[in-house]
């Protein structure tokens, strides 16, 4: 019998809803479900959430009774707000949040480093934004919760999985004692730990670094705006490293590596946190300053993949397909993009629209992108945690150097998670115009937001299908494109025609027309009118053309859905 | 390596008298510090990799057992 405990979490600012659990004595016959999501992390939700964008519905299976313990993910990205905006929570977020945009590097007393990521009036989103996961998960809960295609079952645990036929069969166990759950798909996005990747006895790829990191989050009163602070080689911590980030209701973040040798156990006795934080304090000037600790936690670098994701009708996805280093915040950054790649994926493939050899494509594409990942990443975590005595005599001899020496200082740079270009996809081709272009993001990129008017953004109006934004130069599209996005519509496929204009009018035939009074898509996208470009349904670039025509958008959507 | 190092005789007793007085001044500890940033100093100002690379392979060779 599972029992997840009842009490609410403890947390100095969030206070924990305990929800009712599913109980299988409580509902009926359970027939057989399209997709089973095991875990209701940020990974586990946002696939819900994009299938269901699909009309594919989901049962998500959440072991607890409430949000997870600690603040966890704090930092998201501009393209995460992007992917949370096209689930419809990225707003919550920015009601909440703490934008922010610079970075600094400390040594020695000294500014070594400062990176100030300018704002693009394009964009909606600041590049990074801090909030602490709980809430994450709280308005991404909101939506599944509001969402009659999603079934989010509380208290719901995965004992055991096992495929055949292209049936998988879930035992989960529950407070009422275990049911069994028979499912077309079943997603493993049940964390770092996956239990289902541990049966299933699959090997993950790279390489673990032993340094042992403490992240701590603590109340206290900072007069520091939102930034990144980054403190090398510090006397209270000689050789390593410590990070602060603030977070909404007056918490700061302290994550500080400990010297080889010392436990996790030690390292997080109170009595090691208070000292070490109180080091910390003193050496920012406020010594004395009263804080109140809220959470604290281990954890160890690790550039580690799955090779596949995709295992017959068992799919991994966020943490439980690969663990990324914390450095350059590449963890639940990361498993947005999964989450939304695999929800079309799948859906296509569920949906009828593209055969199920799809799915490889999605592994291929987001493997590609953990090994991407892992390869900045590995270049972040030897600079922040050398893993050998040369690594570290090369850090420090950068250390040392950058408090005169200019040309060292970008060595500091972090690498901040960005968004994958998918360009080597099975669904690319060459029935574009891409290698023509002389601008604008090329075929696989992820896009590039347009503010069109005031408040007004190009991405506010993709997503849930392909797009085809055509540049328009007159009230009317030509009706041989007309004619074709029609084919396409009436075979199936979900695509909206985007008409551009620089005139305040409807133009006649598209789905939607766009007022771009400044013609900023033309200048950002590097096209013009009779130009399109075709984003697919995670809004990364499908195709593009400086002139459309009807016979190569009809081939390039049938090789996009693989018919 | 460089084929057109200017480097004559007494330019190179000049960088070795003062390659081995500042390894002495920064002292047993740090000498190894010292050297690196020297190296790294260095690679700036010859600006290729692929030469610092030879270099390093040049230096590697015959270290005493």
């Amino acid at each position: 019998m599972h029992n997840p405990s009842h009490l609410p979490r403890p947390s100095i600012y969030y206070n924990y809803q305990v929800f009712k659990p599913w109980l299988p004595t409580e509902n009926g016959t359970q027939e057989k479900k399209q997709v089973v999501i095991v875990g209701a992390g940020p990974a586990g939700m946002v696939t819900a959430l994009e299938l269901a964008r699909h009309g594919v519905a989901s049962v998500v299976l959440a072991s607890d009774l409430q949000f997870s313990q600690g603040s966890r993910a704090i930092v998201f990205t501009r393209r995460s707000m992007e992917i949370l905006q096209q689930v419809g929570v990225a707003h919550r977020i920015t009601e909440n949040g703490l934008p922010w945009h610079s970075g600094n590097s400390i040594y020695r007393g000294q500014k070594v480093f400062r990176m100030e990521t300018p704002l693009d009036p394009d964009d909606r989103f600041f590049p990074m934004i801090n909030i602490q996961q709980q809430y994450l998960e709280e308005y991404l809960h909101d939506a599944c919760a509001a969402n009659p295609l999603i079934d989010f079952r509380w208290g719901n645990k995965l004992v055991h999985a096992e495929q055949a036929f292209g049936v998988v069969t879930a035992h989960v166990d529950t407070p009422a004692g275990p049911y069994q759950l028979e499912t077309e798909w079943l997603v493993a996005a049940d964390g770092g730990r996956s239990e289902i990747r541990s049966a299933m006895d699959l090997k993950l790829e790279g390489a673990s670094f032993e340094s042992i990191f403490v992240i701590a989050d603590i109340r206290i009163d900072l007069p520091f705006p939102t930034e990144r602070l980054a403190f090398f080689d510090p006397d209270w911590n000689r050789g390593n490293t410590i990070l602060m980030h603030k977070e909404p209701h007056g918490i700061w973040r302290v994550d500080y590596q400990l010297p080889p040798g010392e436990t996790p156990e030690d390292a997080l006795r109170p009595e090691s946190l208070q000292q070490r934080i109180d080091a910390q304090l003193k050496m920012i000037g406020f010594e004395g300053t009263p804080w109140e600790m809220d959470w604290s936690s281990v954890y160890s670098a690790r550039t580690l993949t799955l090779p596949d994701y995709v295992h017959d009708r068992i799919v991994f996805t966020g943490d439980a397909a690969h663990l990324l280093p914390i450095f350059g915040v590449r963890g639940a950054n990361t498993a947005f993009q999964d989450a939304q790649s695999l929800g079309w994926h799948l859906a296509y493939v569920l949906n009828g629209i593209s055969p199920e050899k799809l799915m490889a494509n999605h592994s291929e594409e987001r493997v590609g992108a953990a090994r991407e990942i892992i390869t900045e990443a590995g270049k972040s975590t030897r600079f922040m945690a050398p893993p050998s005595r040369g690594f570290r005599l090369l850090r420090d001899a950068v250390l040392s150097l950058s408090l005169t020496e200019e040309f060292v200082r970008p060595l500091y740079h972090w690498r901040t998670s960005r968004p994958h270009e998918y360009k080597h996809s099975l669904l690319n081709s060459t029935s574009d115009d891409n290698t023509q272009f002389t601008g604008g993001p090329a075929l696989g990129a992820p896009p590039q937001n347009v503010q069109l008017q005031h408040d007004d953004f190009l991405l506010d109006h993709l997503g849930g299908g392909f797009d085809l934004v055509y540049v328009c130069q007159s009230q009317s599209i030509p009706h041989e494109l007309l004619h074709a996005v029609e084919a396409a519509k009436n075979n199936g496929l979900p695509l909206k025609l985007l008409a551009i204009s620089d005139r305040d009018i409807k133009v006649q035939g598209a789905d939607k027309t766009l007022f771009d009074p400044q013609q900023r898509f033309q200048l950002r996208y590097g096209v013009s009118a009779g130009g399109a470009y075709l984003f697919r349904p995670d809004q990364h670039v499908c195709a593009r053309w400086l002139e459309v025509d009807a016979t190569r958008l009809l081939s390039r959507l049938q090789l996009a859905v693989m018919q | 390596m460089n084929p057109s190092s200017n480097l004559d005789i007494a330019g190179l007793e000049q960088v070795y008298d003062r390659l081995a007085t500042a390894i002495d001044q920064a002292g047993p500890e740090k000498s190894e510090l010292f050297l690196v940033k020297l190296a790294l100093l260095n690679a700036k100002a010859i600006g290729r990799p692929d030469l610092f690379e030879a270099h390093i392979d040049a230096a590697l060779k015959d270290l005493p057992a």
